[in-house]
């Protein structure tokens, strides 16, 4: 199976702009069209069913609930209260804080090493394909073993790292115990366990860099560290945007890790996230139109970065 | 590969330029393999480690006692086998569901172009836009009770298939692929008087075998990886997953057990990993990546 035959040629597209029949027709055409039509429906009707069930309708469920409180079965409009709850929780302003911080965290660490190790990788002429299948062997574990095998390795009693760490004569690390360590450990843990997806995605950019390029920055007398800011990132800009915009949401909307790892809240609520609260309003405290209203602000900051990943593949796809 | 990248060739064929580039190489290589490697070694060998030596400080790097029993204990205490049972059935369950939903969905925007389709499409597109975790609570809600069919999902299979067809990627995958079979292919056998659905069995469906190889592994990979989703819609221990299940219970079994309980709950994904290694690396990169 090779690559190219994944990337469909424009042969098709340019089908989009040819108007169809349609109009005033006599009734043998309109017979056609409504079974042309019939047939494509049927077609589509399953998986339109299951979006409207499981998707669309939860969608706007999502918005009726957060104005609503259930009372001994029946829905009942409560205005803003929700969000009046949700504001006066003592948690609310901690877990946005945390929430906040394990993103910043994350891009540091699972933005900026991903492109650099992808650089490093590409001017590799030997042992690629080893690399690749190394860093991407982590994204394949089912996330509740690699959760735990972290936890092992973080153990401070027989954890591996603290034996590692005393052999560098460093302090050992109460690595999941202690409030201002406890965000550290999951980012890394995190990292390790989802970096290789980025990884290979910069690496398929970086082989689509013209070499004249880079040829013609030298000629201009460029360094190394001047080829990388002129040549390597302008050239794939594009899909850097985009893999920073889908690592904001997706680390906006970190659950796994501390739920696994910290039990949630962490030491002193230092690894409540926003998504666990949502959680804990509707399955600990049975109070879904908390965890509605959360969820909805939650989906309002997160739009505007949807919205512009929207805009900016499109400009890719021109 | 003879492209040229940022570092050109005459630096390279230098003394100097050979012994820098065999040094970072041993360097990148020798450290992925310490880091990405060497979490998995930890998993396998403490697995083989007795009840004492598993949590002895200082850690051994290679097991001095040798209890493969642990393996089985795992297997036994934990159920291994129903849960490897029951992620099997949910996983590919929703790989027919969608294969089979998803992929007429996709031919039928792409090729038939019903009335409202571009709309439709929108619509399923734009569920790409809402933050999954966010619909959790109220898809969690829809299951309990069902619209029209008034029907409780909870603790059956159809908790994890039917959901799991709404994935918009996946359609928009294979639509984008549909829509780059030549048109006149596909008339040609309409032509010859052949229905949509032939058209789609004996043409459409030969053709796109590599964008069905990766959707299908992505389904796969989906169900087998997801945590929070089966954990609300299964609670009844029989009917968990693998992750769920080892999760549950891994507060009650010694750490031994438990590794080795992550190590076998970690082979099948591997195996299919080191199988499919190039379709899933080549759709990672097709699905973001275009041209």
């Amino acid at each position: 199976m090779s690559a190219p035959s994944l990337t469909p040629s424009k042969a098709g597209s340019s089908r989009r702009s040819t108007p169809r029949p349609e109009g005033p027709a006599p009734g043998g055409a309109f017979a056609k069209s409504l079974r042309r039509n019939l047939t494509a429906h049927s077609f589509l009707i399953g998986a339109v069913v299951c979006f409207a069930v499981f998707s669309w309708w939860p969608m706007a469920r999502e918005f009726l609930l957060a104005f609503q409180r259930t009372e001994s079965g029946e829905s009942v409009w409560v205005g803003l209260d929700n969000f009046r709850t949700v504001f006066n929780d003592p948690a609310f302003w901690q877990a946005w804080g945390n929430t906040l911080w394990y993103t910043a965290l994350a891009l540091v660490l699972g933005f900026l090493v991903p492109f650099v190790l992808a650089i490093t990788i590409n001017e590799f002429r030997h042992g690629k394909g080893y690399l690749r299948l190394l860093v991407y062997l982590p994204v394949m574990l089912p996330p509740v073993a690699a959760v735990l095998l972290f936890q092992y390795l973080y153990d401070p009693g027989y954890g591996l790292l603290n034996e590692l760490l005393g052999l560098l004569h460093l302090p050992e690390q109460q690595w999941l115990q202690d409030a201002d360590i406890a965000m550290f450990a999951l980012v890394i843990a995190s990292t390790w366990m989802n970096m290789g997806g980025a990884t290979l995605i910069y690496l398929a950019a970086l082989q689509g860099i013209p070499g004249e390029l880079y040829e013609a920055a030298e000629l201009d007398g460029a360094g190394l560290f001047r080829k990388i800011w002129h040549v390597t990132i302008p050239q794939t800009r594009l899909i850097l945007s985009l893999m920073l915009l889908m690592q904001i949401i997706a680390t906006m909307q970190v659950f796994v890790e501390p739920f696994l790892l910290t039990g949630g809240a962490g030491p002193e609520g230092s690894t409540t996230t926003v998504v666990y609260l949502i959680y804990q309003y509707a399955f600990n405290f049975d109070n879904y139109g908390a965890a509605a209203a959360l969820g909805l602000l939650l989906l309002v900051l997160l739009a505007g970065f949807s919205a512009a990943y929207v805009k900016l593949s499109r400009a890719e796809e021109e | 590969m003879s492209t040229r990248t940022l570092i050109s060739p005459a630096v390279l064929a230098k003394r100097r330029g050979k012994r820098l580039y065999w040094s970072a190489f041993a360097l990148v290589t020798g450290g992925f393999t310490v880091v990405f490697l060497g979490p998995l070694y930890w998993l396998v060998s403490s697995g083989f480690k007795d009840t004492q030596e598993v949590v002895r400080t200082p850690p051994t790097l290679v097991p001095e006692s040798f209890t493969p029993e642990n393996y089985s204990r795992a297997w036994e205490v934990m159920d291994l086998s129903s849960l490897l049972f029951n992620t099997f059935y949910y996983a590919f369950g929703a790989l027919a569901f969608q294969l089979i939903l998803d992929v007429a969905a996709a031919y039928s925007l792409s090729r038939l172009r019903p009335v409202l389709g571009k709309a439709i499409l929108g619509m399923m597109l734009a569920t790409l836009m809402i933050p999954a975790t966010v619909l959790v609570v109220p898809q969690y809600l829809t299951v309990l009770d069902v619209p029209i069919v008034e029907r409780n999902l909870l603790n059956t299979p159809w908790a994890i298939w039917l959901p799991s067809v709404t994935n918009a990627f996946n359609i928009f995958l294979l639509k984008r692929f549909f829509d780059s079979i030549p048109k006149e292919l596909l008339d040609a056998a309409s032509m010859d008087g052949a229905s949509p659905m032939r058209v789609l069995w004996s043409i459409v469906l030969p053709i796109s075998r590599p964008i069905l190889g990766v959707v299908s592994i992505f389904a796969v990979v989906g169900v087998w990886k997801d945590f929070l989703w089966p954990m609300l819609t299964l609670p009844d221990p029989a009917k968990q997953t693998l992750n769920v299940g080892i999760y549950s219970l891994s507060n009650g079994v010694p750490v031994n057990v438990l590794i080795a309980a992550l190590t076998i709950a970690s082979l099948p994904t591997l195996i299919v990993f080191l199988i499919f290694q190039r379709n899933i690396m080549g759709g990672l990169t097709a699905g973001s990546l275009k041209g």
